[in-house]
């Protein structure tokens, strides 16, 4: 099956620009988002702070089998517009990845259908090279998933 | 042989993908590695040998374990990191639309 998602990103360029469509009203693509307990199943973290609103922060942690914790992250929201816009920064802890910059562009395609633009600065071309080699860092992990869904069934 | 067809081969396994996502996170020993999978044993060997020798995996001898770490600088080519780094986002934002779509199911009724 051909992916819906395309990704821009030049040769010797430090940004790149995730963009997807969404058979979704742009509301509830939003919605995905902004609330924590959507965006924990999609997203397969856990969701410690969002605060959405211009000057707020959020936090992420993903925690393997045997609890230790295997991915965090944080960042501080520049912008929010509602259905529109967010701005923010985002960090991996404990890695040697500097911050990087995320504008996030919600638009209305028609009533049911939208797009996602997400467009990622960083610090240098090598940075952002390397962020890009580690697909699976950024993301946690289907097994990991899996095992919150037994755990949330027992 | 075809190396880059390798990788891709490699990382069209939602198991490997699993394990380069676990090992990317911090260099593991095969059995924390099987300790994450409802699979057998021998079958997260066989990935853990299908991601060695395609290099994306570095193994290493320690006493009795073998501990395994990410090799990152397999992908050069950035066409080659961009198509894995666009599967993640492409099956997150499915995960998304299946999400939403049994909310909107659920109000609709």
């Amino acid at each position: 099956m051909e992916l819906k998602t395309k990704i821009q990103a030049e040769d010797g360029k430090q940004e790149i620009f995730i963009i997807r469509e969404f058979d979704l009203p742009v509301e509830l693509l939003f919605k995905a988002y902004t609330e924590p307990e959507i965006f924990e199943q999609w997203m397969s973290t856990k969701v410690l702070k969002m605060e959405n609103r211009s000057h707020g922060g959020y936090q992420f942690q993903t925690s393997n089998s045997q609890g230790d914790v295997v991915f965090s992250a944080n960042g501080t929201i520049h912008e929010f517009v509602p259905g529109h816009k967010i701005t923010r920064t985002f960090q991996m802890e404990n890695t040697p990845f500097p911050v990087q910059i995320e504008f996030l562009e919600f638009e209305k395609l028609t009533d049911s259908t939208s797009k996602i633009t997400i467009h990622t600065v960083y610090k240098s071309v090598d940075f952002r090279d390397q962020m890009l080699k580690l697909p699976f860092a950024q993301g946690i992990n289907m097994a990991h998933n899996r095992l919150q869904e037994i755990f949330k069934g027992i | 042989m075809n190396l880059r067809r390798d990788v891709f081969q490699a990382i069209a396994d939602p198991t490997r993908r699993s394990i380069l996502m676990l090992v990317a996170a911090q260099s593991m020993t095969a059995g924390a590695i099987a300790s994450n999978f409802d699979t057998a044993r021998p079958t997260v060997s066989k990935h853990l040998q299908i991601l060695t020798e395609c290099e994306l995996l570095r193994s290493e001898q320690n006493g009795r374990e073998i501990i395994y770490h990410l090799n990152p600088n397999k992908m050069k080519e950035i066409a080659d990191f961009i198509e894995p780094f666009r599967q993640m986002w492409d099956e997150r934002f499915n995960k998304l639309e299946s999400v939403m779509k049994a909310i909107q199911n659920m109000s609709n009724k």
